[in-house]
């Protein structure tokens, strides 16, 4: 059971805004670019944010740059799951390659602060500020898999290749 | 059934008869990097505990990003791609020769390939009918040690390109316009496959535009067929033996069917701060822009520096307005000084960037001031983009941006056509 307060975001949270290609020369030095997680959307986040929070977004979050340093920073800020009410592709895949759980739900149902508990087994979602109880679109079997060995890296390492 | 271009090429290279919502497992043709997502790929490959990659002379490390470095951490990780590049055996191509969507295109993807690359725009070669596609650091450092990765089997928008264009309007209007129709995030997971009569006459070079941006859109691959203009293609460019045909099956079952008339199409301006916030270049006159920026794997192919040389030549920039000019490859770039292109851009006002991604993702070659507009040719105008997230970004063609360049003010090519 994932538990903690959502930090809302809005519609097309880009790449850019939460890791902007302008702190390039950070990413051999992840602890100094994670204190930038989201900055651009929300300057005031990464001091905020604590181990076990949510991340919330509108529509197509994560889209632009196929940079894995993005889910990487988030989940390294203490994140315990991306919402979202839907995700750009290659940060959805980049975020269950970095054992992060992103989930596909109603996020205008939720609103800044609240406290959520979250099962992913069951796949539900429980609003303990009002009380709302969501549900979250399945991940796909072959994500499953690679998100329960904590991302595609210990899976590669615990099968050696891909077992579908 | 019929197949469109993506169950067929996944079919071939997964050895299954793969139907739409398959998971595959697929063989790879090409692996590579760039020098802002190498570095992470490179230590993932290492810590997988494989020591080889399946594919060395199939594998890739571009440093194109920030090339040459403009600050020490940069110029260290290139260090560290280098010498990772000497342990392991694979490809380098190092600073100056130019962006990696570029160089694949021009010297090593092939219809029918699969392509996956650590950078979103590795879509572009779908124009040379390869299923390429961005991903993220652990699944190509995966694809790099054995030589294959996982697909689900993407749904298809068939895009149906119908008349021709008008004076004035290209191949980067086109999609433009039509990721202002169906959205950033239209097209999400898809694959955009282009048909049509209007492909039939459309040169290779506007296709690699068009699949460039086919993520934007929020798509998996923009696919194009392989045909006769592909063949050409790749002959000038000493590769004929790289050429077969390509088509998706006439019965092939499509979600979607979107038909473009390109007649219909006017020169069109991507606006701050998403790809879809477009308009028509005319209904922006009088939008002040102190920054433009021609070249990029979108739109710096010696066909672009042809396009804004033949509009500049003998006017001058506007004193208000920075011009700055990258070629995409060194290829592109020695054979724009051989055609006289640079010397007119220069003569105009124009800097001519080295080979690379320039301006582009705001690290160096063109960074904005606080409340600054560029008008770019690249494929993307996200806050903070071009480094600054006080500034301003707008998309078009080379020769919107030429015109903008001479008026200071987003300008209708049309106007000085």
């Amino acid at each position: 059971m994932l538990k903690g307060k959502t930090f809302k975001f809005g519609d097309n949270i880009s790449t850019d805004l939460i890791v902007p290609g302008r702190l390039a020369g950070l990413r051999s030095n992840l602890p100094e670019l994670a204190k930038h997680v989201l900055e651009d959307a929300d300057p005031t986040f990464a001091s905020k944010v604590k181990k076990g929070d949510f991340v919330v977004g509108g529509s197509n979050f994560g889209l632009g740059s196929s940079r894995e340093h993005a889910p990487l920073v988030i989940k390294m800020a203490g994140v315990s799951a991306i919402l979202a009410k839907s995700v750009a592709r290659i940060f959805f895949r980049n975020s269950i390659n970095q054992g992060l759980p992103i989930l596909i739900c109603e996020t205008s149902l939720i609103d800044e602060g609240d406290e959520l508990e979250v099962d992913l087994a069951a796949g539900n979602i429980q609003d303990l500020t009002n009380g709302r109880s969501l549900t979250f679109g399945k991940i796909p079997p072959v994500m499953l898999n690679i998100l329960n060995e904590g991302g595609l890296l210990p899976y590669i390492k615990k099968y050696g290749d891909f077992k579908l | 059934m019929g197949k469109t271009l993506a169950e067929k090429i996944l079919s071939n290279s997964s050895d299954t008869d793969a139907k739409t919502g398959d998971i595959v497992i697929s063989k790879v043709n090409l692996v590579f990097v760039q020098d802002t997502t190498g570095p992470l790929t490179a230590r993932q490959f290492m810590e997988s505990g494989i020591k080889e990659a399946a594919q060395p002379e199939k594998t890739i490390l571009f440093i194109d990003h920030a090339a040459p470095s403009p600050q020490s951490a940069l110029s260290n990780d290139q260090m560290f791609l280098r010498q990772f590049a000497r342990q392991t055996g694979v490809k380098l191509s190092d600073v100056g020769e130019g962006v990696c969507h570029q160089i694949v295109a021009e010297n090593y993807a092939k219809p029918g390939d699969i392509i996956v690359g650590a950078d979103s725009h590795t879509v572009m070669a779908g124009g040379l009918g390869a299923f390429a596609t961005g991903m993220g650091s652990s699944d190509v450092a995966i694809a790099m040690a054995l030589g294959k990765t996982w697909f689900r089997v993407p749904e298809t928008f068939k895009i149906q390109l119908v008349g021709d264009f008008c004076m004035g309007v290209y191949a980067k209007d086109l999609i433009l316009h039509l990721i202002g129709k169906i959205g950033a995030d239209g097209a999400t997971y898809k694959s955009l496959e282009f048909a049509g009569e209007a492909v039939d006459r459309m040169p290779v070079n506007d296709r690699l535009t068009i699949s460039n941006m086919a993520v934007e859109a929020g798509a998996k691959v923009g696919l194009f067929q392989s045909d006769k203009l592909t063949r050409d293609y790749l002959e000038a460019r000493g590769r004929v033996h790289d050429y077969q045909p390509l088509a998706a099956d006439s019965y092939a079952v499509y979600e979607q069917t979107i038909v473009v008339d390109l007649n219909q199409l006017e020169p069109t301006v991507a606006k701050p701060h998403t790809v879809d916030n477009t308009a028509t270049a005319r209904s922006l006159k009088g939008t002040k822009i102190q920054q433009v920026f021609i070249g990029t794997c979108t739109n710096g192919r010696v066909e672009d520096m042809a396009l804004a040389a033949s509009i500049l030549k003998g006017r001058k920039r506007h004193p208000e307005t920075r011009l700055i000019v990258g070629p995409a490859s060194k290829a592109v770039l020695l054979e724009a000084i051989k055609k006289g292109y640079i010397s007119t851009l220069i003569e105009a006002g124009a800097i001519i960037l080295p080979p690379g991604c320039g301006a582009c993702l705001g690290l160096h070659q063109g960074v904005l001031g606080n409340g600054e507009a560029c008008l770019s040719t690249a494929n993307r105008n996200f806050k903070g983009r071009m480094g600054n997230p006080d500034s301003f970004i707008y998309l078009s063609s080379a020769a919107t941006a030429a015109a903008t360049a001479i008026c200071g003010e987003i300008t209708d090519p049309r106007e000085v056509l």
